[in-house]
């Protein structure tokens, strides 16, 4: 099972390594990144492999969401098929 | 990967442009609760629905959280009740209360199917259950009711259609305390489809699976927000963007369909390539028409506009889903649409325009407050005439309007919530009575002959 973290906010030092700190805190395999500065918007996406999760999925959500209120930058972590499912044929 | 544009586009639409899961609606047939005796059957189908659809809202929140798309509405479609209570020769009135207590178990918002199919003729039950439906709908809070009084194969129930009229009055006095709400929770259908997931007339047609889920999608604001980013293009990429657009609102709904079907271990029914307004800021449909060059929704274009628009949400979705269904099309409902309710105010809209846009679009003329004197009569040329409209172009119609009581044109009808209000709008004066009273059937038309 893969998920999509979705990471956007005002740019700083130290989101990469916050947000991926925290996946692996709860064995949330990072897959791949992609990173654009819009502006001085930081917006990121990351694939992480969520089968080996030491906690439940939402929970996991629920937790990277805050911890990325804190950085004040807005985390959504969706799992991968809503977005297969809308962009590809 | 998936590239980061997509994923940004996914969360706009549904953290900015209000698109949702409308609903997963759980259809479950009761023709194995027939008793003849009455409380025995309610038994049954309090039992038989509890049972099924136990898990149905906690699967729907899982599946909310899994994917971070809200599904607004978890509900519940049963087999007509008519057909359930014919063997009683009782007042139905005992199985809208064991609906609603199966609606409360199971924590659904909606359960609908407190129903009758009278397209052609009234058969045991029918009857005893129209005359039922004021008092059952004033007794309870989540059961819904639907009446098909016509279909292009056999005309027009010209009966029923005088009956109707009387119900929706009495449906409205009997909860004039409660903003009339009876009265929101009766559709008149013409070709009523039988695995329709959107309230007030969701009902389990008898040719469906034992038990299935069907889907409702919704995204005004997302198509809107579309068109926004096109201001100067022709219309024929207006429809091509419109497509895109709805293929993408679908396919979250296909995804969400198979999703609930496997967990929940029942086969999938259908996904309702719906347009479904809320009265929220930016979720209207009316505003839809007009991003696309109406000054107000009403004005003369507005029917063709609409035409395309419901075209191109069909042409769009139906590639995005393996099995189509429902009532498929943009939805029209005044109080529900913070778009139609500003052109009523503003007099743009009228009931004359609403019925040209229903030859149109999907359902009918849907959630409209009358005057609180409106007489049955002058309800049931409504229906009458939306019913023709459904009859001769082969599509689905209804009627869903709510008779305010103490209320005058001009006057405002306030429900809440997803229902919006309500603005009471002009009704023609003049009477229809002799007509309505003659009672009989609308022949079929030539279009029902295709075999």
């Amino acid at each position: 099972m893969r998920a999509v973290v979705a990471v956007i906010g005002k740019d700083t030092v130290g989101i990469l390594a916050k947000i991926s700190g925290f996946c692996a805190e709860y064995k949330a395999n990072v897959m791949d990144v992609t990173q654009t500065i819009m502006q001085d918007l930081f917006a990121m996406t990351m694939l992480i492999d969520i089968t080996n999760l030491t906690i439940d999925f939402v929970d996991f959500a629920d937790k990277l969401k805050s911890a990325g209120e804190e950085m004040k930058l807005q985390v959504h972590v969706m799992h991968e098929d809503i977005f297969n499912s809308m962009h590809k044929i | 990967m998936i590239s980061t544009g997509d994923i940004l586009e996914t969360i706009k639409m549904i953290q900015e442009e209000n698109l949702d899961i409308r609903t997963i609606t759980m259809g479950i047939s009761l023709i194995d609760c027939i008793e003849s005796d009455i409380d025995r059957a309610c038994d049954k189908v309090y039992d038989k629905i509890t049972r099924r659809a136990e898990k149905l809202v906690k699967t729907g929140e899982d599946i909310e959280k899994q994917y971070g798309i809200p599904i607004i509405n978890k509900r519940i479609s049963v087999t007509p009740v008519s057909i359930i209570s014919a063997a009683t020769k009782q007042s139905p009135v005992k199985f809208a209360r064991a609906l609603q207590r199966a609606a409360d178990t199971t924590g659904v918002n909606y359960i609908g199917g407190y129903s009758a199919l009278v397209h052609k003729g009234f058969s045991a039950g029918d009857k005893e259950l129209i005359e039922s439906i004021p008092e059952a709908l004033a007794e309870t809070t989540n059961v819904c009711s639907s009446v098909n009084i016509g279909s292009t194969k056999a005309g027009i129930n010209m009966d029923a259609v005088a009956m109707m009229g009387k119900i929706i009055r009495e449906a409205s006095e009997k909860t004039a305390d409660d903003h009339c709400f009876g009265a929101a929770k009766i559709v008149v259908f013409c070709n009523a489809p039988e695995d329709n997931p959107f309230m007030a007339g969701a009902f389990h047609g008898v040719g469906e699976y034992d038990t299935e889920i069907n889907v409702g999608v919704s995204g005004p604001g997302v198509v809107r927000a579309a068109l926004q980013k096109h201001p100067d293009a022709n219309i024929s990429e207006i429809a091509d963007v419109i497509k895109k657009t709805a293929f993408k609102i679908t396919r979250m709904g296909q995804l969400v369909g198979t999703e609930a079907s496997k967990r929940l271990g029942v086969p999938f029914g259908i996904v309702d390539l719906s347009l479904a307004p809320t009265p929220a800021v930016g979720d209207s449909v009316a505003h839809i028409l007009e991003e696309i060059g109406l000054e107000s929704c009403g004005a003369h274009g507005t029917t063709a506009c609409l035409a395309m628009l419901n075209d191109a949400v069909k042409k769009g979705g139906v590639m995005a889903s393996s099995h189509v269904g429902g009532l498929s099309g943009a939805f029209i409902p005044v109080s529900e649409d913070a778009g139609m309710i500003d052109a009523a105010v503003r007099g743009s809209l009228s009931l004359e325009k609403l019925e040209a846009m229903t030859a149109v679009c999907s359902v009918g003329l849907d959630m409209i407050v009358i005057p609180g004197d409106t007489p049955a009569d002058t309800i049931s040329a409504i229906i009458a005439d939306e019913a023709a409209i459904g009859m001769v172009n082969s599509k689905t119609t209804a009627v869903r309007v709510i008779p305010a009581i103490g209320m005058k044109e001009g006057d405002t009808l306030e429900f809440g919530g997803l229902f919006g209000s309500g603005p009471v709008m002009k009704v023609s004066p003049f009477s229809p009575s002799k007509f309505i009273s003659r009672g009989g059937r609308i022949p079929a038309p030539m279009q029902s002959l295709k075999n």
